[in-house]
């Protein structure tokens, strides 16, 4: 095998020479937003009530804390590159750079927090089922 | 455009009132039942339904959503290479605002349907 034709190695890159996989992950985290958050709010909009005890006891199962964790990857990943997307179109300044790392700090924390307290929840109120 | 424009906005208002609202609906229940009282206490009223802050919030951000996801399925058509005939585009469009409204009323009125018993 040889590095391919000069044709093939830059195909899908554009005048960028990059960005291509950008777009495409983004469409593939669209489609699995789509599944995940529609799950979510009929799973929500369901519940027979929304205190503590019913949303514990919901987010214990297997089945509600999977999805959830599934829907924080997909849906932080998909906002992660809109919003640097939304940035990098109307930011010309340094403020880009300042914003875009402000973005990877609140994309990672957020999440981070979201998954910690899904797996609290689910290993807490699911131990005492 | 104006479609293309409202999809930003939509997309942009979730990833940042939705994300922290998410984030702390998630935080407050892994607290415990004081801090996730506190929570809804922000939203609802002392009977229990929702407040004005509650409502505005929980129809923006399920429009957002609706409006996001319609929006977001015209871009992958887009996106492979179809509808782009003027017509149609306009059309679908236009079709997405309808249906985006449309969903929104659906979710809410099936919620206060449920909740009125």
């Amino acid at each position: 095998m040889g590095n391919g034709t000069e044709i093939g190695r830059v195909r899908g890159l554009g005048s960028a020479h990059q960005g291509a996989e950008g777009w495409w992950h983004h469409k593939i985290s669209a489609g699995s937003n789509l599944v995940l958050v529609l799950w979510f709010i009929l799973s929500i909009a369901l519940l027979p009530a929304y205190d503590y005890a019913t949303i514990a006891a919901w987010l214990a199962q297997p089945m509600a804390a999977v999805p959830l964790i599934l829907l924080v990857f997909s849906v932080f990943y998909h906002f992660h590159h809109g919003l640097t997307v939304v940035i990098e179109d109307y930011q010309h300044d340094h403020t880009r750079f300042v914003l875009l790392l402000l973005l990877k700090y609140f994309t990672i924390a957020t999440a981070t927090l979201a998954i910690f307290s899904i797996l609290k929840v689910a290993f807490t109120a699911g131990a005492a089922l | 455009m104006a479609v293309s424009i409202v999809h930003r906005v939509t997309g942009s208002g979730m990833a940042t009132v939705g994300t922290i609202l998410f984030v702390w609906w998630l935080a407050a229940l892994a607290s415990g039942p004081a801090a996730y009282a506190a929570f809804l206490d922000l939203f609802t009223l002392q009977s229990g339904a929702l407040n004005v802050v509650g409502y505005v919030v929980g129809i923006g951000l399920s429009f957002a959503f609706f409006q996001h996801m319609a929006s977001g399925v015209r871009h992958l058509f887009l996106d492979a290479g179809a509808n782009f005939e003027l017509g149609a585009n306009k059309r679908t469009a236009l079709s997405t605002l309808v249906i985006s409204i449309a969903l929104t009323a659906a979710f809410w009125v099936f919620l206060l349907e449920k909740s009125n018993g």
